[in-house]
């Protein structure tokens, strides 16, 4: 079984070589890329059902001991947090596809193969054992957003792809400056043995590399300070694109800082990263609510909901983590359908200014209650899936005495709302402003029959998105419990410890 | 000796950072190669004394072998590294040719904010 671990990186880098080499034979390349993808997430399933029943599946690369080569660690989180994460990118994928025939798409002899290597790149990075490792899966995966940000060149993208790939860039330098900081207080870079040592260091050497790793992470998850690159830059993104950005590489960052601070018991950190979530999430908020497009809207409430996740881990109770990954695992499909739907808005108005649309409810009924479901999730309504999350928060910060936060959490939440609202109102209610697709303009819009088979192909996978978020609420039972083991392998570390380190301790 | 190697990190470090927080995108190139390489030389000091090479063959008559794992993270760090300064290259040259030079403009928000200013006086 645990050959599927590292089958689930590798196959999508060949399947990027393969769709690199038959970029121009759309069909050829749409099937090695779908077909992969597919399988993954069968994979990604299969490992989830298997370490939820026999616990976690550990492989050494190349044979080697853990304190020398690399190590795959596919505990509870990282199978729930890989499923999640591969069955979105392939409904993604499905859209894109379908999308192909309008203008606001990627170009797909590019973004499909770069595609690939983000996926490789996310599957690397949750699986990964070690600090290195996750320092190149990193890269692996920003490299790829790089390309797919600004690989059509146009003026705005290549603006905020500047911003976007420097702010990047110096944030993985520092974390290979924290990786030599790591190895030369402990002399390993692998976590499990970093689970014995670092907790052993001073004080000041643990905070000095707890904070510094925090603001690495932090800069990826963008928290609140350093969140200023991500409104600017993915609104700019063809939208698909944007859409795997704001469902994954965010949610990656946060995965990672909770990984590294639960399992070196950085609970110290605690107040920190309470007080650091408590501004990200109203912050970002604030930011959603000045926006008058929908991308920019969307993408403020990216930052926002981070807030959350960091609220669950500066917690440090099994009760806190737990929501933290239930709210990751609820994220990742709500905030990409929520894109989805943009894209498809987009692409039947050609925009995605607020002023400028209007009318959807009645023209395209579907489309609002497929933007509708996630929405109302997004603000923690109940039944969705965000409502579990968010009770599961809010519960574990009465729990925890820390009422400041779960009021700053309840006040963010409303007005989460009241912007989910004002693009409601924007583009489903009011006067139809803007003229659908059926009257095309300009000669780069495709003949009507492709973009309406290419539409139903969208549709269907918006839907089987929305379904997804749907599902998320309606087994919240289950996902609560292997949530909350999850949570209690991470803050108690000596299972992870044991699973890597075997008898060679 | 390991003292300098830290003091060469340090210079390395605070004029790549200077660099990068300029304008143009050929200088955040160069500051990028200067924290490369203040990066890759902080791993190799990391990994201790410089001693005998660590080969498997030799370990045994050897007693003071180099640690060979930052070398090996050095290595792929030093290739990540130059595929990136690529990257940026090729992003400045496109830049280039839409606006005639390679410098990083001011975001959305930021103009916004100026406009409203201005509009106020």
């Amino acid at each position: 079984m645990s050959v599927l671990v590292g089958l689930a990186v590798i196959v999508p880098l060949l399947a990027a070589m393969v769709s690199l080499g038959v970029r121009r034979h759309a069909f050829l390349r749409d099937t090695v890329v779908l077909g992969s993808l597919v399988g993954v997430t069968v994979m990604s399933a299969v490992l989830l059902i298997q370490v939820e029943a026999n616990g976690s599946l550990v492989v050494r690369v190349g044979g080697w001991l853990p304190q020398l080569g690399i190590v795959l660690v596919a505990d509870m989180f990282a199978v729930l947090v890989l499923s999640v994460a591969m069955v979105t990118i392939t409904l993604v994928e499905a859209f894109s596809i379908g999308q192909r025939r309008s203008t606001a798409g990627a170009d797909p002899t590019v973004a499909a193969p770069m595609l690939m290597v983000l996926t490789a790149g996310v599957a690397l990075s949750v699986l990964t054992g070690d600090l290195f490792t996750l320092f190149v899966a990193f890269e692996l995966m920003l490299v790829a957003s790089y390309v797919l940000l600004t690989h059509k060149g146009q003026a705005g993208q290549v603006r905020s792809g500047m911003t976007y790939v420097v702010i990047n860039l110096f944030a993985s330098t520092l974390f290979l400056f924290g990786v030599a900081f790591v190895y030369s207080a402990t002399g390993t870079v692998n976590l499990a043995l970093l689970v014995e040592r670092i907790p052993e260091l001073q004080t000041e050497v643990r905070w000095g590399i707890g904070l510094w790793f925090l603001v690495v992470f932090g800069t990826k998850a963008a928290m609140f300070p350093l969140f200023s690159w991500l409104p600017d830059s993915y609104p700019t993104a063809p939208t698909t694109i944007t859409a795997v950005f704001a469902g994954l590489l965010t949610k990656i960052g946060v995965y990672v800082m909770i990984r590294f601070h639960t399992l070196m018991s950085m609970d110290d950190l605690g107040t920190v990263i309470l007080v650091i979530a408590g501004f990200t999430m109203i912050v970002g908020v604030l930011g959603a609510l000045a926006q008058d497009d929908m991308k920019r809207i969307l993408s403020f409430h990216i930052v926002s909901q981070i807030g959350y996740m960091l609220m669950g881990l500066g917690l440090f109770s099994v009760a806190g983590v737990a929501g933290a990954i239930i709210f990751v695992v609820h994220q990742i499909p709500v905030k990409t359908v929520l894109f989805l739907v943009g894209a498809m808005v987009e692409t039947d108005r050609r925009s995605s200014a607020l002023s400028k649309l209007g009318g959807l409810v009645s023209s395209r009924p579907w489309l609002a209650v497929a933007f509708a479901l996630p929405a109302l999730s997004l603000a923690g309504l109940p039944p969705f899936s965000g409502f579990v999350a968010k009770l599961a928060l809010i519960d574990a910060g009465v729990e925890a005495g820390t009422v400041a936060i779960v009021v700053v959490g309840l006040v963010g939440s409303a007005l989460t709302l009241l912007s989910m609202v004002k693009i409601w109102a924007g583009v489903f209610w009011g006067p139809q402003n803007a003229p659908a697709f059926h009257a095309p303009e300009s000669e780069e819009w495709a003949p009507r029959s492709a973009t309406a088979r290419g539409w139903s192909t969208m549709s269907l996978a918006t839907g089987a998105a929305v379904a997804l978020t749907l599902a998320i609420a309606l087994f919240a039972g289950p996902l609560w419990d292997m949530s909350e083991r999850a949570a209690t392998e991470l803050l108690d570390g000596e299972v992870y410890v044991t699973d890597v380190l075997g008898s060679e301790r | 000796m390991s003292g300098v190697l830290i003091l060469v990190v340090g210079a390395l470090t605070a004029i790549g950072t200077y660099l990068v927080t300029s304008r143009a995108l050929s200088r955040i190139v160069l500051g990028f190669a200067l924290l490369g390489h203040a990066a890759v030389l902080a791993l190799v000091t990391a990994g201790g004394r410089a001693g005998d090479p660590p080969l498997a063959d030799r370990l045994e008559t050897s007693a003071d072998a180099a640690d060979p794992l930052p070398q090996a993270l050095s290595l792929t760090a030093i290739v990540i590294s130059f595929g990136l300064t690529l990257f940026l290259l090729a992003l400045a040259g496109r830049q280039r040719q839409l606006s005639g030079d390679d410098l990083v403009e001011d975001d959305i928000e930021d103009r916004r904010i100026a406009e409203h200013t201005e509009a106020e006086q």
